[in-house]
């Protein structure tokens, strides 16, 4: 039975989380202020399918990696440096816009297209991995679209689970309301996982790992196919922060217990 | 002029769910055109199609199919394109279930559409949409508008005001489509519970108790009280019925190997990399941070916290009331004189 799979990553760059972001107008629609200049990172739920997607490579071999990122030439350089250390893969670089404001079909369309690009693509072995929402535009829609694209039916969001048993067949968990995880069972690729975040820590910077991915990062970074998106027949009308401050109550120096008996009416008061 | 249609899925009774109801609300509301279709899918749809029908919906098209018993993404994409197409939609209105969000940007792709999601207001003037969603984890809102159809539009539960009304007699239009052959290779096994932890997120709480890491955090006499800390939570939780939500950082702790809350998860995680929750209330107690930390608690109405720390970022000009006091000792009364009054 062939165990390897071909697994693509679909991932890009987002601001730092604990960056100040503050939206701007522009010719081109909205985008943040000084966006050029903010410190980015590979976001975080796409993070997690990576680190997913290298278990599972390390433990199928024959498996192999890649990581299909959108993003401008130069923040993709800035994040590769750091998530090349992490775990093994190669990258298709795609020279564009990464920000919030971007139409998620367009973003899937040149996804996908880059996807089946990929030399001797074999796709009954292929599993598409990444965010199930972007900590930009959090639509968990692109992916969904990319599968489309790409002709497969077994998709899956939200995933924090995909174990893969003796018989070649997924289990997968989904994150569904209440806390609680669909267990689905499918026959095995091809299939689109969007993963929330996993059960995976993040992997320690391994220098060898590095030295390796960036003998092809560097590359694929000069070689990176520039994209334009336009927004076709989207126009944002406003895009703002939220003003609301609330007038705090600060208490101070009350008891426990006089703190405990207002908390328990505001509780009970309908 | 657009074809309004709202797509549910029914519950397993054959009824519509309460974010169903909320989208049926919402359509009530934008009537300047010529009504709206509801397209309906389930195994079974007696009882929804009579909420439908209740609702005003011109007309109600339904797929019932004992392989939309289950939400599988092969089947329900599907059943959701067929009912679109059968309707002529050139708007749909959807709730934002997790159900459909694995399906239906598929299904809009599949239709040559476009899609939104996370949509938390929708108004409809002279035949010009206008959509309100947030971008950035819940950091700015955005409204915007779209000339191209099909456009599907996924409205996020809680954000509306549900659909009360009587139900009415429902005459249900068939829609065909195959759902077997080809569709999928996924076989739904059932739900399971978050491996070794309390149920504690419970979206229809009406107050979300969240937990920092100062729960965790050496406390006066300079021991952490990890173990009390538990069993004061999980008490809280069982008398008020509220559901838990935890900073990162808190959830984090576990993976650096640190003493943590042995119920929390990731699921718990409310914040950027986490949910934002809507309830009526929320009381946060030991959680630290500026924004972004306090997007977590973005769409809760009243709310309130506890800390040590009076300039709490977390706190300050983003609660309604900031109790600087021990959460300890507080929650430790607060769970007696919840079991006194009953």
């Amino acid at each position: 039975m062939n165990n390897a799979y071909t697994i693509v990553v679909c991932g890009s760059v987002v601001p730092d989380p604990l960056q100040t972001l503050e939206p701007v107008a522009g010719p081109a629609g909205p985008g943040l202020r000084n966006e050029a200049m903010l410190p980015a990172v590979l976001d975080p739920w796409a993070s997690h399918a990576l680190y997913e997607a290298a278990r599972l490579a390390r433990e199928h071999a024959g498996s192999k990696v890649w990581l299909v990122s959108l993003g401008p030439r130069a923040k993709l350089q800035q994040v590769m440096m750091i998530v090349a250390q992490k775990v093994p893969f190669e990258l298709i670089a795609l020279d564009g816009p990464a920000g919030g404001f971007t139409e998620a079909a367009e973003v899937a369309a040149v996804l996908a297209d880059a996807i089946a690009a990929i030399p001797g693509l074999d796709r009954s072995r292929l599993l598409v991995f990444g965010g199930w929402e972007s900590a930009s535009r959090g639509a968990g829609a692109t992916l969904q679209m990319v599968g489309e694209r790409l002709g497969i039916p077994d998709q899956f969001q939200g995933v924090d689970s995909a174990r893969v048993d003796a018989d070649g067949t997924f289990e997968i968990l989904e994150r569904v309301e209440g806390g609680r995880h669909q267990v689905s069972r499918c026959a095995g690729p091809p299939m689109v996982l969007g993963w929330a975040t996993g059960s995976l820590a993040e992997p320690k910077n391994n220098p060898q790992v590095g030295m390796v991915n960036m003998r092809a990062v560097m590359p694929a970074l000069q070689k990176a196919r520039a994209v334009s998106l336009a927004g076709a027949g989207l126009a944002f009308t406003s895009v703002t922060l939220p003003k609301q401050v609330r007038a705090t109550r600060i208490v101070k120096d009350a008891s426990p217990d006089e703190v405990a008996r207002e908390i328990v009416d505001w509780i009970r008061k309908k | 002029m657009d074809t309004v249609l709202v797509l549910a899925h029914t519950e397993s009774d054959g009824s519509l769910g309460g974010a169903a109801r909320e989208v049926l609300g919402l359509a009530r509301t934008l009537g300047s055109g010529g009504g709206f279709v509801v397209g309906l899918m389930g195994e079974r749809l007696d009882a929804g199609a009579a909420e439908a029908a209740g609702s005003g919906a011109s007309r109600v098209l339904g797929i019932a199919d004992a392989a939309l018993g289950v939400p599988r993404y092969g089947t329900d994409a599907a059943a959701a394109a067929a009912l679109c197409e059968a309707a002529g939609a050139s708007v749909v209105l959807a709730a934002g279930t997790s159900r459909f969000m694995r399906c239906l940007p598929g299904v809009a792709q599949r239709l040559g559409g476009r899609v939104d999601t996370h949509v938390t207001g929708v108004s409809e003037a002279g035949g010009v949409w206008t959509v309100n969603r947030w971008y950035y984890r819940q950091r700015m809102e955005a409204t915007l508008q779209r000339t191209h159809r099909p456009w599907v539009l996924l409205v996020d539960p809680g954000s509306q005001p549900a659909w009360r009304g009587e139900p009415a007699e429902a005459r249900v239009e068939p829609v065909p489509v195959e759902l077997a052959e080809g569709r999928t290779r996924t076989a739904v096994q059932g739900l399971r519970d978050v491996e070794g932890g309390a149920q504690t997120i419970r979206p229809d709480a009406e107050l979300l108790f969240v937990t920092g890491a100062g729960w965790t955090k050496p406390q006066a006499d300079g021991q952490a009280h990890v173990a009390e800390a538990e069993q004061l939570i999980l008490r809280f939780l069982e008398l008020t019925r509220a559901s838990l939500g935890s900073s990162k950082s808190l959830v984090d702790l576990g993976g650096e190997g640190q003493a943590v809350l042995s119920f929390l998860s990731h699921l718990n995680q409310i914040g950027q990399t986490g949910s934002t929750p809507r309830h009526a209330k929320g009381l946060a107690t030991c959680c630290h941070g500026e924004e972004p930390h306090t997007v977590g608690w973005r769409f809760i109405t009243e709310r309130r916290a506890i800390s040590l720390d009076a300039n709490c970022g977390w706190a300050r000009g983003k609660a309604d009331v900031l109790y600087v006091a021990d959460a300890f000792a507080v929650i430790r009364k607060v769970n007696e004189l919840l079991l006194e009054k009953g």
